[in-house]
């Protein structure tokens, strides 16, 4: 069991942890964010395995990983 | 489920300013978990530069000010030397550190001063639009080399770790990147080891951060960070190119 949340205002969606993400299960969301951009969300959360490659990589710290 | 990991103490919860996909967020988070894990906050000093990081003091939770244009290593020689028991860093990208603080940086050195540098190297300056700076690879499209940086009009870059390791004041020169997820961990331990060495009194620690700087680069964020593994290290390599504390 683990999962991410990500702050979606803060996130500018660079996509960096998507790229991270080993089992492919962030995407980007459909709606956009107070600050204009299509955030990070967790779409698979069976697959997460809580590694904190996307935390590691996202710039704007926007990313909280539990496990 | 507990909470593994989530932003460190030492950051506030400021929006960082920075351009979507910038590395500079990774390495503020990085030093600020370095600072937390070894429970520094209230005794640490940054000094930020000129540039994307003219901002530092409103995303760093501890005491820093500002020394714009070069100037960081010599406010932070002053901070260090009356305050000796503070924890005094300076946060300088490439135009600041290597091209109008070079005199700075290299006495700073020279001198040994007990300090930690974190210079992030990403090949341009990033505030002002994307010119060339000292750092710039040969053959690199900028604002002010639209046709490629070419060594004879504009000379070599400037590779500022291996000019700082020739130096006797200098203790402990790493260079390590922010490209992907291991290179991250590994630029973690060695921004750990450098506020080690000034915890340790060992003298002046040098860090310089490979990043990118996609808008400026004119590359989405991951046109970016794979320009810097396949294009970018080829020209500054990774690791410890001096380390004189073991």
């Amino acid at each position: 069991m683990a999962k991410i949340t990500v702050n979606n205002n803060r996130c500018k969606g660079c996509g960096l942890c998507i790229n991270a993400c080993p089992k492919k299960c962030i995407s980007f969301s459909d709606e956009i964010n107070k600050i204009g951009y299509h955030y990070a969300v967790l779409k698979n959360e069976k697959d997460c395995i809580g590694c904190g490659f996307c935390y590691q990589m996202c710039p704007d710290v926007c990313i909280e990983v539990f496990r | 489920m507990n909470k593994i990991l989530s932003k460190p103490e030492s950051l506030k919860d400021n929006p960082l300013s920075y351009c979507p996909g910038c590395g500079h967020g990774i390495i503020h988070r990085l030093i600020a978990e370095a600072v937390d894990e070894l429970g520094i906050r209230e005794k640490t000093i940054a000094v930020a530069p000129v540039g994307c990081a003219v901002f530092a003091y409103d995303y760093f939770n501890f005491d820093t000010t500002e020394a714009p244009h070069g100037r960081p290593p010599a406010v932070a020689t002053g901070i260090k030397r009356t305050n000796p028991d503070k924890i005094v860093f300076t946060y300088q990208g490439d135009g600041d550190l290597a091209a109008i603080g070079t005199a700075e940086t290299i006495h700073c050195a020279n001198r040994g001063e007990n300090i930690t540098v974190i210079f992030v190297n990403n090949a341009n300056y990033g505030m002002t639009g994307g010119q060339m700076a000292p750092t710039t690879l040969i053959g690199q499209v900028t604002e002010t080399t639209p046709f490629g940086r070419d060594p004879l009009r504009e000379g070599y870059p400037v590779k500022v770790s291996e000019l700082l390791a020739n130096l006797e004041g200098t203790k402990y020169i790493e260079r390590v990147t922010v490209f992907d997820a291991p290179h991250v961990i590994q630029a973690k331990k060695a921004i750990k080891k450098a506020f080690q060495n000034q915890v340790e009194g060992n003298g002046y620690s040098f860090i310089e951060v490979i990043s990118h700087c996609p808008v400026d680069w004119g590359k989405t964020p991951l046109e970016a960070v794979k320009w810097v593994e396949e294009v970018f290290l080829k020209t500054f390599p990774l690791g410890v190119i001096k380390d004189t504390t073991k």
